[in-house]
């Protein structure tokens, strides 16, 4: 078997960004003291005079966003999940998101493959944070090809938009001639009658490792890819629940407030199904390599086919 | 407009203010009142601005950074043409397009929306940020509260635009010394104000808030001031106007009750006609 190619979310953010340069004279984008990290030193590169540095300032950034939104201009603000949706929620919500201001929110380095740095950079609870926020539109790509779609579907839509990336290097899954991105819209990656697995992000490759394994046991294994986190495809979701009667959802992201929350609202209230919920347990993350502490939380193929051996 | 119109006219934006947060049985008097001269001047003097053309791309921006303040920028809104006067009093009814803190959706005339301090002013340096962007010759204003200047925020968009050189911004500080819990000196003391702008390479003015001449001395020199944006630092009397507010934090954020609301207009009712003997 080929090896596999492998590329981070990131990079995809990164290329997209440049290529959608071209395309919308009022795209700007905005770093705070990270473009090499979060790729947006591509854009910079390619287009300085529309690149602004606001500095280790990302309350700052949010408002400036905020600012040139309101005359026109489509605004990309990068900085890290943590700092982003952590740091400058306030300012995404009041500033950005009660005006509805057409601000693009790329953040990075997401969840906890962001690695050796350690808890205090491994943000688990962004997805919660931005699904609070009224109107915001949350996109979690898979990998890189996919991150490439969500930028370009992130500008062409009005309104804020929440763009999840990861540092890490993941295997690419979506290259194939049939791929479409709709923004909104699940993704029916295989089909099953016994389970439905639905991921988001990274996870979806570990979903399809999984349903490998399960399969070869001969359990038959629906997976779904849910790139975009709100607004949530509830018919993929209950169609799935009502045809393969257990749902799991996997997601590199606490199991409060993320897509397993989301897939438990939407199912608790219009076709009670039993679902597992797998992400970060309610704790922080620590330091060691990402595809060490990806194992280690049980969010590999072999974590989620263990977890899900448990369920059935 | 000569200074006597901008007095006469900053009176009835008083009167607006009273009347507003008097129907609303709660709002922001203390602060709207030190405030009123200043959105006076800006809305009747300074900024180029269409009230028939609220959205005009190449018009002068307002930011209220401190937008508990609102009654005072909707008074001023709505007598420079905005929207009518008479709907001052359905300020923070339900339906109402006048919300507790600016809305710009709602509101005709108002640039940005605001509410949580220190967020105002980094849109302001934004707006600025564009037009130099788009080699546009608007000029951006924002209106901070000196409490609100503890906001760290603030410096952070003082930074970026000392940095930038965004010499078409204008913050003004609403200098009336008292915040909710005490003066400024009893709470966390941000003197000296000035001091600190210029270290962030900020042009500054101290001016007397209530002085039209002061006030149109100090909006000509900040569009004098190249590479530098401007900060104004406006010395004011919180409650201005009613003289049982003045220098009187309890009347940051209540109304007035009826009896105080007679009270209060019955001298700003004296006061516009002492102008209009002049």
């Amino acid at each position: 078997m080929s090896e596999i190619r492998k590329a981070a979310t990131r990079e995809g953010y990164g290329k997209e960004l440049v290529a959608l340069g071209a395309e919308y004279p009022n795209l700007v984008v905005l770093d705070a003291d990270l473009a090499g990290a979060t790729k947006t030193a591509m854009f910079k590169k390619a287009y300085p005079d529309r690149f602004f540095d606001c500095g280790i300032a990302e309350q700052n950034m949010m408002g400036i966003a905020a600012g040139l939104a309101t005359t026109g201009k489509i605004p990309v603000v990068s900085s890290f999940a943590m700092f982003a949706a952590g740091r400058a929620y306030e300012q995404i919500r009041n500033s950005i998101g009660y005006s509805s201001l057409n601000v693009k929110i790329g953040a990075t380095h997401a969840g906890i493959t962001v690695g050796e740095d350690g808890a205090s950079h491994q943000c688990n609870e962004d997805i919660a944070l931005m699904r609070s926020i009224p109107g915001m539109v949350i996109l979690n790509p898979s990998d890189e090809i996919e991150a490439r779609y969500c930028v370009r579907a992130a500008l062409k839509y009005r309104g804020p938009v929440y763009m999840r990336f990861g540092r890490s290097a993941v295997p690419v899954i979506n290259d194939r001639e049939d791929y479409t991105f709709e923004m909104g819209k699940g993704v029916l990656l295989r089909d099953g009658s016994d389970v439905t697995l639905v991921a988001t992000g990274i996870c979806v490759d570990s979903a399809l490792n999984a349903a490998q394994l399960l399969e070869a046991d001969g359990v038959s294994v629906r997976v779904i890819n849910m790139h975009t986190i709100k607004p949530l495809d509830e018919e993929i979701i209950l169609k799935a629940a009502k045809e393969t009667g257990k749902i799991v959802t996997i997601e590199e992201h606490s199991i409060i407030g993320g897509l397993g929350s989301a897939v438990c609202e939407t199912l608790s209230e219009k076709y009670p199904t039993k679902v597992m919920r797998i992400g970060i347990n309610d704790q922080f993350g620590e330091s060691a390599s990402a595809q060490v502490l990806f194992h280690e939380y049980g969010l590999d193929g072999e974590g989620v086919y263990n977890k899900v051996k448990t369920f059935l | 407009m000569n200074n006597l119109e901008l007095q006469k006219t900053a009176n009835e934006v008083r009167k607006g203010i009273i009347a507003s947060v008097h129907s609303a049985k709660c709002g922001h008097p203390g602060g709207s009142l030190s405030a009123a001269d200043i959105f006076t001047y800006l809305y009747f003097e300074e900024m180029n601005i269409d009230p028939k053309n609220p959205e005009d791309p190449d018009r002068d921006r307002f930011v209220l950074s401190k937008g508990h303040t609102a009654p005072g920028l909707y008074a001023a809104l709505a007598h420079r043409g905005f929207f009518p006067v008479e709907d001052l009093i359905t300020l923070r009814r339900l339906g109402s397009y006048l919300q507790g803190h600016p809305c710009m959706q709602m509101t005709p005339g108002v640039d940005m929306s605001t509410g949580s301090l220190g967020q105002g002013v980094s849109a302001a340096v934004g707006i600025a940020l564009a037009a130099k962007l788009d080699q546009k010759d608007y000029r951006v204003y924002t209106l901070l509260g000196d409490g609100e200047i503890q906001e760290g925020q603030v410096w952070e968009a003082a930074m970026f635009a000392g940095h930038r050189k965004l010499d078409n911004l204008v913050l003004i500080v609403d200098n009336n010394n008292l915040q909710i819990d005490g003066t400024l000196e009893e709470v966390c003391s941000p003197y000296p104000i000035d001091e600190k702008f210029q270290a962030f390479k900020c042009h500054t003015i101290n001016v007397d808030a209530h002085d039209f001449d002061a006030l149109r001395a100090a909006f000509a020199e900040a569009r004098r001031v190249k590479g530098k944006p401007t900060v104004i630092i406006a010395k004011s009397v919180k409650g201005k106007g009613v003289s049982f507010m003045e220098n009187n934090g309890s009347w940051h954020g209540v109304a007035p009750n009826d009896e105080e609301y007679e009270a209060a207009m019955a001298e700003l009712e004296k006061a516009g006609e002492a102008l209009c003997q002049k």
